[in-house]
């Protein structure tokens, strides 16, 4: 297996994870070991959301960019992680 | 009256007809059966006729009743008019309103103005005529109607002249009536064709000052293409560094999917294990232990993260050596100290970033005893293998086998290397490295045109040992290195620990004698190490339980201490010249401060799990306040040290705190000097 397939393995696998899921550029989800529904709404979303913050940094200061962008909530954590490409998303429930 | 009339008409009628002698003949007069008979003198009886203006056929006896009165009573007077005829016409005078109204139209119509002036003219003319005549005729007193009357007939002749040029027809009025015929409307009918629509898409962008400046970088980046490609063909490497998170640059060269997504992988997963390690990662950072206060010279050392690795598992700790340059990269070399159980080796770099997972693995077939990342190239990790061969594995590179490796063609050592260090650049500019190992050799290592080519510096020979053997039989018995340290100002200085116990100052230039030996140890000198500020003093462990300082210009050691078991490594702290800390086999970690207590450990902490294993290795980090301790089990330990350990010295009032080298060398003299005027004494 490719490194980062070990990589992402790695995550799924790690305390707390709920789901990982890997989206393209135009918010379809590529791979994800979520549910399908779940999935597309997470995208949905998620793009949106990373594109109106990727543009509020850039805005600010054009050679600044976004580098991954946490939104915590009270039932667990999503971290999404902009690529050139692609956007990786993680759902953790942080384990206090 | 009325027959009378009547009769004369009769008697008229027949006097008329004189000249018509035929009706005469013809017709005789028909008496009437019911006519009167009148005499004669009745008949010549003369009548008189009056002609009245009275209306012979109006009533002469209209009654009116009058409410008055209450009674009918005549009218005294009758009208007596007779209409004979009458007919409605059409004619309007001049003067009236409407006839005005006409007339207005009508000279406009006519455009008459030229026609009025010449009018005009001719009225003024006429005026002039018809005055003098007048004035002539009526005496100054009626001079008013001459005026008028010449105005009526300048108006006069205003009417008529238009007249005359005008032939169009007018409308008639009363008599106009509107025609309208109306053709056949045709019955509309919609024609309509469609095609099919061409295939939409939505298309939208924005406008913003980053995707400006986006066009603009990508512009300056075709151009500079084109620029080199006109040059040279050099492989343009792809960098793709956002923050100084990332680690060292790597060449993209795949086209596959999925493994685009390996930097955000990265980060993500850092993420994680910081969510995860999250209280860990809190305590790093801030957590400063308050009962410091109350320990009084006392310190701790906080737990933080454990590193492992199921690969190596089994494999004892032989090397930990943090990264010059990212100060949360430290590498970890595992091999097997046990001579019977020799099997493969791995090096590992982790990061405080991710626990869970080193950053690099590398998997060798010998057992790693050594390994030294390069300052200034900290993707270059020279490593010292049990079989005495070296390698430099090249971080940048994702290949998974040392980019340069010694082989016994180019002068490995036959017995296992127990320390690399990597060195200055030589004069042509080549890496280069010194090893030492229990074969006796201290070989400089130089990387020419990417080969190993080896020097042997020095080979370390045991003095006095060559007794009652004749010459030409003496046996040079070789000493084994077993660790070794370059002075930090002295370049050509350096020490070397054996295992017989001596520890031998050496200089890279004369490569048979040594400058200086000490009688250090009574078991093989497992460390040494020279003090990050004072240039003089060194510090060398054993497994014979003891810790000794030394002044390199004096024998005998300045301190020694006794730790009850045998001494893994010894490292001093780089934030101070007087705090060290040592590992011994039981697993404790002995942290002293000279400044502050010269005979005790100020730390004395059990810092693994199981009693059994054996702490081998201590790193201080160069920035943070860690220590990484490495074990016998392949377990890597991260230590916070609380702040008791990492006491500076303390301002006087009035005085500011001067930091820096010299004060550490200071403050280490001073207590150098304490201890030498004790020895001279003694």
């Amino acid at each position: 297996m490719t490194e980062v397939e070990e990589t992402l393995k790695r995550i799924q696998s790690h305390k707390g994870v709920i789901g990982t899921m890997v989206v393209n550029a135009e918010g379809i989800p590529i791979r994800t070991t979520l549910d399908n529904s779940t999935t597309v709404q997470y995208a949905g979303l998620l793009h949106q959301l990373t594109i109106k913050a990727k543009s509020t940094i850039r805005d600010i200061d054009p050679q600044n960019d976004l580098t991954f962008l946490r939104i915590r909530s009270k039932k667990h954590e999503i971290m999404v992680a902009p690529d050139k490409e692609y956007l990786l998303i993680v759902i953790q429930n942080p384990c206090e | 009256m009325g027959r009378g009339a009547r009769k004369r008409d009769d008697d008229s009628g027949t006097e008329v007809g004189e000249g018509t002698d035929e009706w005469t003949q013809s017709k005789a007069t028909v008496r009437p059966p019911d006519q009167l008979d009148l005499t004669d003198a009745e008949l010549k009886e003369e009548f008189t006729r009056i002609l009245t203006a009275n209306n012979p056929h109006a009533p002469q006896n209209i009654v009116r009743y009058s409410f008055k009165e209450g009674t009918y009573k005549p009218i005294g007077f009758v009208n007596q008019m007779a209409v004979h005829f009458s007919q409605v016409g059409n004619l309007i005078p001049k003067d009236s309103d409407e006839g005005r109204r006409q007339h207005y139209r009508d000279e406009l119509a006519a455009g008459s103005l030229e026609s009025v002036k010449a009018v005009l003219s001719d009225a003024e003319i006429l005026e002039e005529d018809e005055e003098p005549k007048e004035v002539e005729m009526e005496a100054g007193s009626q001079t008013e109607l001459p005026p008028a009357e010449v105005a009526e007939t300048v108006i006069e002749e205003e009417l008529m002249t238009p007249k005359q040029p005008k032939e169009r027809k007018l409308t008639n009025q009363f008599n106009f009536s509107d025609r309208a015929s109306q053709t056949l409307n045709h019955p509309v009918r919609d024609r309509e064709c469609q095609m099919e629509p061409p295939p939409r898409t939505n298309f939208s962008a924005t406008a913003n000052q980053w995707e400006i400046y986006d066009a603009y970088v990508e512009e300056l980046k075709k151009q500079e293409k084109t620029k080199e490609k006109e040059k040279t063909k050099t492989p343009v490497a792809k960098k793709t560094g956002k923050m100084a998170m990332r680690k060292l640059t790597s060449m993209e060269s795949q086209s596959d999917d999925i493994t685009k997504v390996s930097q955000a992988a990265k980060i993500v997963e850092r993420m994680v294990n910081q969510n995860t390690y999250d209280d860990v990662a809190q305590d790093f950072k801030y957590y400063e232990d308050a009962a410091d206060e109350y320990r009084d010279q006392e310190g701790t050392l906080l737990p933080l993260w454990k590193f492992q690795n199921d690969k190596a598992k089994r494999l004892a700790v032989t090397a930990l050596c943090w990264n010059p340059k990212y100060n949360d990269l430290f590498a970890v070399g595992h091999g097997s100290y046990d001579f019977m159980k020799q099997s493969r080796g791995m090096l590992l770099l982790y990061s405080l970033k991710n626990p869970s997972f080193p950053e690099y693995i590398f998997s060798s077939e010998s057992g790693i005893m050594c390994l030294d990342i390069h300052v200034d190239h900290p993707y270059l990790v020279a490593v010292g293998h049990y079989d005495g061969n070296v390698a430099i594995y090249n971080l940048k590179k994702p290949q998974a086998q040392p980019s340069f490796r010694s082989s016994p063609k180019s002068g490995k050592h036959t017995d296992p290397v127990w320390q690399v260090k990597w060195q200055k650049d030589d004069m042509d500019h080549n890496l280069n490295f010194f090893s030492v190992s229990s074969d006796g050799r201290i070989v400089s290592w130089t990387l020419v045109k990417s080969e190993l080519v080896h020097t042997d510096v020095i080979k370390l020979k045991v003095e006095g040992s060559t007794t009652d053997v004749p010459e030409g039989l003496q046996l040079h018995t070789v000493g084994c290195g077993t660790a070794f340290d370059f002075h930090k100002e002295i370049d050509y200085m350096f020490l070397v620990g054996t295992e017989e116990g001596k520890i031998y100052k050496c200089s890279k230039s004369y490569s048979s004698q040594f400058l200086d030996t000490y009688d250090a140890h009574n078991m093989a000198v497992d460390a040494v190490t020279w003090n990050p500020y004072h240039t003089k003093v060194f510090m060398s462990c054993s497994s014979d339980w003891t810790v000794k300082i030394w002044d390199h210009t004096i024998k005998t050691p300045m301190f020694i201490y006794d730790l009850n078991s045998a001494v893994g490594d010894v490292a001093w702290a780089p934030y101070s010249s007087t705090v060290f800390a040592a590992v011994t086999t039981d697993g404790k970690v002995h942290v002293f401060d000279l400044a502050i207590n010269k005979y005790e450990a100020i730390c004395n902490q059990p810092v693994v799990a199981r009693k059994k294993t054996k702490i081998t290795h201590v790193e201080f980090n160069p920035i943070y306040p860690i220590i990484i301790v490495g074990d016998d089990r392949g377990h890597i330990t991260c230590l916070k040290l609380s702040p008791n350990l990492r006491k500076m010295p303390k301002e006087k009032k009035g005085q500011e705190v001067q930091k820096g080298p010299a004060v550490e060398i200071a403050k280490l003299d001073k207590l150098l000097n304490l201890v030498r005027e004790v020895k001279i004494k003694t």
